[in-house]
Formats: structure tokens, sequence, C-alpha cells
């Protein structure tokens, strides 16, 4: 059990945006932080911590969870003590918050996952596979060249009167296809509600496809903010779609309980929190990469290297880099350069 | 003349013992990496499937090494590996490579054209009984080849140490690759065994009994680690063990010898499982990923996942019936599409999660388990 001031800390480091929660001693939010990734995943984590110090000054934080396509990037720098899928913290989340639910549409800003849970367990998952037609970024654009904020798109959608019928297979052609309906004379409200109705039915076509979807249904991810999105997920289910309060952070959150979990989980063992400290803001982080010679694979290692000492290396795929690292991630703060030795050689 | 062939995993290891038993000069294409695929991508129509564009990446390499002729085998039905022989000899010549190309099938069914071609590869030197003798031994290599790769399936997960297992696998492979009599052939699955357990009585495994993942699909990207991104090694570091429903034996036995060997898995029980299912042929190995999902889910295991490469028509009939089979045996069954294009990221993403389902399941399904058992005392 958590004193006062002690967190469970979730990060989701993901293509768009990197979120941090903070879980507070009765599993509350204590504080969400949404951050615009901007292709610096490593710069934008510290920007998130050094923000969380300024405001947390005297927190202690028992226990990271980290998720996210750059979870294992996140987990090295932050010293994690659960590195979990996105799908998995998804469900996590929403059946902490909302025992009971049974279907999840999560829209993000490049992947869009459909997560069915029975009893509160996951029993099926999709993820979108070859497309990204119909994800936030492609909102983000829409948005961008119509000239209104991305926040406006909702709210102005569900103002439609008539939603034109926009063709959302390929978001190259829904394009083409939405001018062509704006020189038409369409009202922006109707192209933009037929846009939302487009996106809703290649959802439900493609990772929605022989899934079955039942009610509750939490609809999270940062597309969750739409509710012109929503409005066409409940036109076209039939059915009411619950937006949960922390929606555009679930992820992260998940990541959190997931760190509450595993911390449970060792308590007995009198084992902390690998967490390697708020200090960690002020630290110089910088990733390079090499071909491996080794074999004809030729991977692409990446390194890891923190006040220009190496602190991990992965993508290689026989393990020669990544095994030798194991136990530099893995252990306490410091154990890093002692390790180092072992690796070069 | 110096033959060569397309990659598909291990195969290369029967087939060059195969050629090399009948003194035929022989180039193995160097393994197959994403300089290969590169390559082929270049070349290939853009919606031929990922295998086509390997092996041209493959031959292109080994003419670099001064191969100029290419053996591969035949097809039947609506798959388009029916076309690659003579399509990539086309492909290859565009480009300015002058491969000759055999095809091993019978030439509209005449056996008595497949025998020329044989003997047109073989050479005159080569007496038939040698030839049957070499195509014996190279077979048997293929059944044990299939042994190792099993061990490896199981060795993975209980291990707890990724680098341990590859290390064994790549001591059995090099093994087998030296064996040159049915005796030593037999010795390598014995050896990886001791080896294995000698490992396991040293600590370096956990007392868990793993999860059991079915691998069905189109056969190229399951027996091609590099198409189907180690899919299996993923699965074995975190601690599912897999099976497949093809294995390389298997395949030849039904492909090349018609069902007269059935090899390490036998494919023969296949339609009969999948008969409630699809009850005809449909081309590929569409009809046997059916049959053996159905398999997989009657033994009990925890999962299956489906490789399916981007635009192959049987995996997509396939896939199509799954959801059924799905439901029928309530096993999670998980289909994952690949292509050139296919990240890495993504896939581990997809069977991470898919484990994770796999394990919460298990847990629960033992919870309610022990309830029962301490109602029962």
């Amino acid at each position: 059990m958590l004193r006062e001031n002690e967190y469970y800390l979730g990060v989701d480091v993901g293509s768009v945006s990197t979120n941090l929660v903070l879980l507070d001693e009765r599993e509350r939010v204590a504080q969400t932080l949404y951050l615009r990734t901007m292709g610096r995943p490593m710069q934008t984590i510290q920007e998130g911590l050094r923000m969380l110090r300024s405001e947390f000054s005297q927190a202690h934080i028992a226990g990271v969870g980290t998720t996210g396509s750059a979870r294992q990037l996140a987990a090295t720098l932050l010293g994690a003590d659960v590195v979990k899928n996105e799908i998995t913290a998804h469900a996590v989340a929403a059946s902490r918050l909302h025992p009971g639910v049974q279907t999840i549409l999560e829209i993000g800003g490049q992947d869009s996952k459909i997560i069915c849970l029975r009893d509160g367990v996951v029993v099926d998952f999709a993820m979108n596979t070859v497309c990204a037609a119909g994800t936030g970024s492609f909102l983000d654009q829409q948005a961008a060249r119509l000239g209104i904020p991305i926040e406006e798109f909702g709210p102005t959608a569900v103002r439609a009167e008539h939603p034109v019928r926009i063709a959302g297979r390929c978001s190259v052609f829904a394009e083409s296809d939405m001018i062509h309906k704006q020189q038409l004379g369409h009202s922006l409200p109707d192209i933009l509600a037929g846009l939302c109705q487009a996106m809703v039915r290649n959802y439900l076509n493609n990772v929605g496809k022989n899934k079955e979807i039942i009610s509750p249904i939490l609809f999270q991810g940062g597309v969750a903010a739409n509710p012109g999105i929503r409005r066409a997920f409940e036109q076209e289910l039939g059915q009411e779609v619950v937006v949960p309060e922390h929606f555009a952070v679930m992820g992260a959150l998940g990541a959190a309980f997931l760190a509450q979990e595993q911390l449970a989980s060792q308590g007995g063992s009198g084992a902390g929190s690998r967490f390697r400290g708020l200090q960690l803001a002020e630290t110089t982080f910088q990733a390079g990469s090499f071909e491996c010679s080794g074999c004809a694979n030729r991977c692409e290692v990446v390194e890891i290297f923190e006040d220009g000492q190496i602190l991990a290396r992965w993508g290689d795929r026989c393990g020669k880099w990544s095994a030798a690292n194991k136990a530099v991630a893995l252990s306490p703060h410091g154990a890093g350069k002692k390790t180092q030795a072992g690796i070069r050689a | 003349m110096k033959v060569t062939f397309p990659h598909m995993g291990n195969a290369w290891i029967v087939i060059q013992a195969l050629f090399e038993a009948l003194d035929v000069e022989v180039v193995v294409p160097p393994p197959t990496g994403k300089g290969t695929l590169n390559l082929g991508t270049k070349l290939a129509p853009e919606s031929a499937c990922l295998p086509l564009k390997i092996n041209l990446g493959n031959y292109i390499e080994a003419a670099a090494k001064g191969a100029d002729t290419i053996v591969i085998t035949g097809g039947t039905g609506p798959c388009r590996f029916g076309f690659y022989g003579e399509s990539e000899r086309q492909i290859l010549a565009d480009a300015g490579y002058d491969f000759e190309v055999v095809i091993l099938e019978p030439p509209d069914g005449s056996l008595w054209g497949l025998a020329q071609r044989i003997r047109y590869l073989a050479g005159s030197k080569n007496s038939w009984a040698r030839i049957v003798g070499a195509v014996r031994f190279a077979y048997e290599k293929s059944v044990v080849l299939d042994q190792v790769e099993d061990l490896v399936h199981a060795a993975r997960p209980r291990f707890g140490d990724a680098v341990a297992a590859e290390k064994l696998y790549a001591k059995a492979r090099q093994h087998l690759i030296e064996g040159t009599s049915y005796t030593s052939l037999h010795q390598v699955p014995l050896r990886l065994a001791q080896a294995i357990r000698d490992h396991q009585a040293a600590g370096g495994s956990g007392d868990k009994e793993p999860l059991r993942v079915g691998i069905v699909g189109e056969i190229y990207t399951i027996l091609e680690p590099f198409a189907s991104l180690d899919v299996e090694q993923q699965l074995g570091a975190l601690g599912v063990e897999v099976d497949r429903s093809i294995y390389l034996s298997g395949w030849v036995g039904q492909h090349v010898f018609r069902g007269l060997a059935q090899g390490y898995r036998p494919l023969r029980a296949y339609p009969r499982l999948a008969k409630p299912y699809l009850g005809h042929f449909v081309g590929g190995h569409g009809l046997e990923t059916v049959g053996a999902a159905v398999n997989f889910a009657r033994r009990g295991f925890d999962g299956i996942i489906q490789l399916l490469p981007l635009g192959c028509m049987p995996e997509i009939v396939a896939a199509g019936i799954l959801p059924r089979i799905q439901a029928d045996f309530s096993i999670p069954i998980m289909t994952l599409t690949l292509d050139e294009h296919t990240g890495r990221a993504g896939l581990q993403t997809r069977v991470e999660a898919f484990v994770d389902l796999l394990e919460r399941r298990k847990s629960g399904r033992l919870k309610r388990g022990s309830v029962l058992s301490v109602a029962g005392k």
C-alpha cells in the first residue's frame, strides 16, 4: 500500500503523443500529461519528468510501467518495473476503471485497435495492419488542410444536417473525394460528418471485422476527443459508446496499473522499484546506431548512451548485443558501467 | 553447369546434400537478408507475393557467385507458386540474367518428362540407382532437420536464456550439414536432446510449463524465419512452445513424392479434419491451414497463429474460415499478414499482446479450476 506522496508512474510513448500518468495511493489519477512526441521520444520523456518534478517535488515514485511503440526505450531510460505492449495496457486501464467493459475501440495517432473482453479477460483483439487510413494523423492532416483547429473538428461535424458520403477506404482517395464534395458546394459540417462516418465504416470493416462488438463499449485514444467520430460509431453500431474520462492517456494509465500489480506481486520479496529517479530529467541521453556485420542479417543495432556511457543496445535478431545489456537494463542505476566491458568484448 | 535454388529456411542443407551426393556443382545463395529482399523487390511486380521477391534476390546473389542454372519445384492449382519458375525466368531474363530454369514437376503430367529433367541435372555419369540413393538420403536429412527444429521449439521457452537455445540450434545444424551417413544423421537429434537435458540439469530452465501455440499458414512464411520476422523465436523468447502445421519433410513427402513418403509431420490427415469447414482443395496450403487449426484446437493448444503473406489467395480463404474454428473450439486465433513492408515493432506488439491474452486466459482457467477442486474436497 502506498503512503502519501507516493505514486505509480505510467508512461506511454506513441508515434504522435507521449503520455505520463501519476496514480496516487488511492488509485486516483493525480496527474496526466499529454505531450507531442515530435519524433524525439527521449527528449519528450525528459520534458515530462521535468514537468512532474516541478509540480511534485516531494513525490516518491514507487513503481514505473511503460508502454507504446517506444516502450523499450522508455523502460531503459527510466528503469521501468514493467514493460507492456499497448494492447494489454489499454485493456488493463479500461477494465480497472470500468469493470464489465466488453469492447474497447481505440484510435490513436497512427494505429487503431479493437479489444474484446469477457469477464475482465481479453479474448480477442485486432490492430490495423497494412494501412493507416482513418487514424488520428489523417484527421490532423485534413483539419489542417481545411484550416480548422483539430479541436473544432468534432464539434463542427456534430452540427451536420445531411452528412455526405465519402469514400473512406484509402486516405488519399478520401481526400480527393472530400475536395470534390467541397467543390460541389456541400457545407463544412456535412463534409466533416461524412468523413467521420467514412472513418468509422473503414474501421469497422477492417479492424472490427469478425469481432463481436457488445456493450458496454469504451472509445479511447486521442481520436476519442472528437465527438463527431463518437456519434458516427453510435449511429453505425446502434449502441451507446462511452468515452472514459482519461480517454487520451489510457495506455499510460494501464502501464501505471501494471506497475502497481508488479510491485504488489514482488512485495514480499522486499525488492523496490527499479526507477532511476526524477533527476533523469537533467541527464544527457543520446542515441546512435550501427549495422552489425556479424552475419547476413545485417541488423541495425540501436545504442543508447547516458552521459557518454553506453546504457543499452537492441535491434539485433540473434541477441548478441541485447542479451549482453539485459543485465544493464534490469539492474539498478550504475551497474551499467560495470558490464560495459562485457558488452564490448 | 552451376546449380542454385531459392532459400526456404533450412531447406538449403537438404538440397545442397542432394546435389553434392550427385557431384553436381551447386551454389548455395548467401543467407537471405535485407539486401536480398531489396534486390528482389526492385525486379518483382509490386503485387507479387513475398516469397517470389525473396527468391529473385537469392538468384541474383547466387549469380554473383557463378550460378547459371536454377532448380525449383512446380505447383498446381490456384496458387501463384505454380508460375514461379517460368515468371522468375522471364523477370531475370529481362534484367539481363541468363539463367537456365529447371522446374521439377511432371510436365503435362508426364513422369517421363520429369525423369528427363532429373537426368539433365544429374548428368550422364550418375546411374539411376545412385540418383535414387541420393534422394533417399537427402529426404532422411530433411526428416532429421525437422526433428532438430522441433526440439529447438521445445527448448526455447524452457531455457529462459534466448542465446543458449540458439547456440545449441546452430551447433545441431552444423552437425546436420556435416552428416554424410545415416548413422551420423541419426546421432544429431540424440546429441541435441542430450545437450538440452544437460543445460536444464545445470539449472538453465524454469519449472513453468510453457504455453503452446500452433503456427499454421503458407509454407514458405512458416519455414523461412526471415519472412516471418522470426515469429517462432519471438514466441520462444516470450515463453511459448510452438508447433507447425507443416514441416519441410512433410511437404517434400506430399509435394515431391506425391504422398509416397509422409515425412516428419504428415499432411494426410488435414483434409479430413478440415472437412466440416472446407470440403475441397483451394490451392497452396489453404486446406491444410484449416485442417491443422482444427488439429491444434483438438489437441488442446492455447492458441493458433496464422501466417499470411499479403495477397496469398489460399490463405485468404483459410483466414475467412478460421473465426468459425475460433468460435467452435473457443481457441484464440490471430492472423499475421506479412510482406516486405511489415515492421518488426508492429508484429512484436501483436505477438506480445496475443501471448498476454493466452496467459491471462490460462491463469483465469486455472483459478476457476482450483476453486472447483477445493469444493470437491
